[in-house]
């Protein structure tokens, strides 16, 4: 029997509903799946643990996946994406529900001042110690999990420090693991 | 006064509201005291430091949150609840989780409240303002580089979603000034914090500070938040906004400059020498800024143009102020005769400024 969660789409696209400004949509994502099991896997698995989310239909942008989507909170990407690793049901694409076809930042910032060497990932700049190889300060980002980052990570070196992806849960979180990784890149080099 | 929302990076941090203080390099709200390290508390920490030095005051909403959000959603609410019967000059809005539902509910009740504080946002609560489309209804934006190509690029709900066209504008920051007020996401000014910081507004960019310079400031974390809570303090206390704003370029440059940096310095030595950088910026603009502790005889003396509000305040409260405390503080001279001391501050500031911008322009002339 197909579970109950799997046809909530479809009551709410059968009724009328207030027209949606766009900015409502504008703090939401879409995560795409290869097979509608996925779907229900992954969207029973995000409201047990008390996410908002909704299972919908996808946008003509999405070209991957099946004919079902999630809408989610986007910026709790970096923690829904790990629950979602853990659950065995990884998403093929995580996409901005305004602008389906914006991609996550790739471009790094890098500033040696010689015994120290920061790299910046959009708003998240992470500086190592170049000799101890310690992580000695970041800086940048806006959501609430980047100070509790900072106490995790900083006076760590790079290799024994939390892993962002791990103890993250926001956007921010996501660009200082790029960072993070982009750090660990240059200092290996 | 001067009210500060945004989070501590705990789970067990209970939603707290109070005056806040600064006691021996901790912070006091109510009787908790709190550890100053980056975000909020770096923040409420330059403004409680500045606030000391100036004789002012200033309140926090602080909640817990790790980024979950949770402690976030909890001050949505009791903002949304306890704002409407509060009376705050000036409201700086910090590291919430930007969640744009929530963030419409407070601008409601923020669009209508009357007279309207001036509205500042940084970090989280800027993004949420931008992704909520209401950038306009804020005064302030305090970004740095990389959220200024955010806060310029029209379709990006985060700065994780910047377009590289975009980002790789980062050393043409007019440009990107320019095209964040083109599409709306740009409060009434936007002060831009980097190598050389910027004020600017939809007409262009009105004043530049890149000096003392030091290059290490970029890495260290909370030299941004530092900046967003001294500004914050000094447009409270009614310096107007344009002038605030260079003074605390100036005032966080000069405190930077005493720590002597490196990328490894930690805030808390920034934080140490706001004091002294105020004293060498503010005495540097010839102690223009009257405080609550400055006497109504050297106000009425170095500045004749400002007896008018006394003369004001006469009518108002039936006692003459000149006559009976011409040698109290405004502090004092407002319990003793029953004025608003913060709106007479923001009034004698305001007209010492616009005679100085008269006699500026009389000069240029």
């Amino acid at each position: 029997m197909m579970p109950v969660s799997a046809f909530n789409f479809l009551k709410r696209t059968g009724k009328k509903s207030e027209p949606r400004h766009p900015t409502d949509q504008a703090d939401r994502g879409i995560l795409v799946f290869e097979n509608t099991s996925e779907v229900i896997q992954a969207e029973r698995a995000l409201k047990q643990k008390g996410w908002d989310v909704h299972v919908m239909g996808p946008p003509p942008e999405v070209r991957r996946g099946c004919d079902l989507v999630i809408e989610f909170p986007l910026i709790e990407e970096l923690q829904i994406v790990n629950v979602l690793r853990k659950e065995g049901v990884p998403p093929l694409q995580v996409v901005p529900v305004t602008s389906p076809l914006l991609q996550p930042v790739d471009i790094f910032q890098i500033k040696d001042f010689g015994q120290y060497l920061m790299v910046r990932a959009a708003n998240m700049k992470l500086t190592v110690d170049k000799t101890a190889r310690t992580i000695v300060n970041i800086s940048g980002g806006g959501c609430p999990d980047v100070p509790y980052l900072a106490a995790s990570m900083i006076g760590r070196t790079i290799e024994t420090a939390p892993s962002p992806r791990d103890i993250g849960h926001t956007l921010c979180g996501y660009a200082l693991q790029l960072a993070y990784e982009e750090v660990q890149r240059q200092c290996s080099a | 006064m001067l009210c500060v929302a945004g989070t501590v990076p705990s789970n067990d941090f209970p939603l707290l509201e109070g005056d806040v203080r600064w006691v021996d390099e901790k912070l006091q709200i109510a009787k908790t005291l709190l550890d100053v390290n980056r975000g909020t508390p770096a923040l409420l920490a330059a403004a409680a430091v500045t606030a000391d030095a100036l004789g002012w005051s200033l309140f926090a909403y602080l909640v817990g949150d790790t980024g979950t959000g949770k402690g976030s959603r909890r001050l949505y609410a009791h903002l949304t609840d306890v704002l409407p019967r509060t009376r705050f000059e000036t409201m700086t809005f910090h590291y919430l989780q930007p969640i744009v539902h929530w963030h419409k509910r407070l601008q409601a009740v923020l669009g209508n409240s009357s007279p309207k504080p001036t509205l500042i946002a940084d970090a989280g609560s800027m993004y949420a303002a931008k992704m909520s489309g209401a950038a306009s209804l804020y005064d302030l934006f305090t970004p740095d580089a990389g959220e200024l190509a955010f806060l310029a690029d029209e379709e990006a709900p985060h700065p994780f979603y910047t377009r590289g066209f975009i980002l790789h504008e980062e050393n043409r920051v007019p440009d990107l000034i320019s095209r964040a007020y083109t599409h709306g996401n740009a409060a009434r000014y936007l002060l831009v914090k980097g190598e050389t910081d910027y004020l600017a507004n939809a007409q262009g960019i009105i004043g530049t500070v890149s000096e003392p310079a030091a290059e290490a400031m970029e890495a260290i974390g909370g030299t941004g938040d530092t900046l967003t809570g001294i500004v914050s303090v000094l447009i409270d206390g009614g310096m107007p906004l344009e002038k605030a704003t260079l003074a605390a370029m100036r005032v966080n440059r000069v405190a930077g400059h005493y720590a002597c940096p490196t990328p490894a310095t930690q805030i808390i030595e920034i934080i140490r020498h706001i004091p002294q950088a105020l004293r060498d910026v503010l005495d540097g603009e010839n102690r223009r800024i009257v405080t609550p502790e400055t006497a109504i005889i050297d106000i009425i003396s170095a500045h004749r143009q400002t007896e008018k509000v006394f003369k004001r305040l006469e009518a108002e409260t039936g006692t003459c102020i000149c006559c009976q405390g011409l040698f109290l503080s405004v502090r004092d001279a407002a319990q003793r005769f029953g004025f608003n001391m913060e709106s007479v501050l923001a009034d004698i500031n305001g007209i010492i400024s616009e005679d100085e911008k008269g006699r500026a322009s009389s000069r240029i002339r």
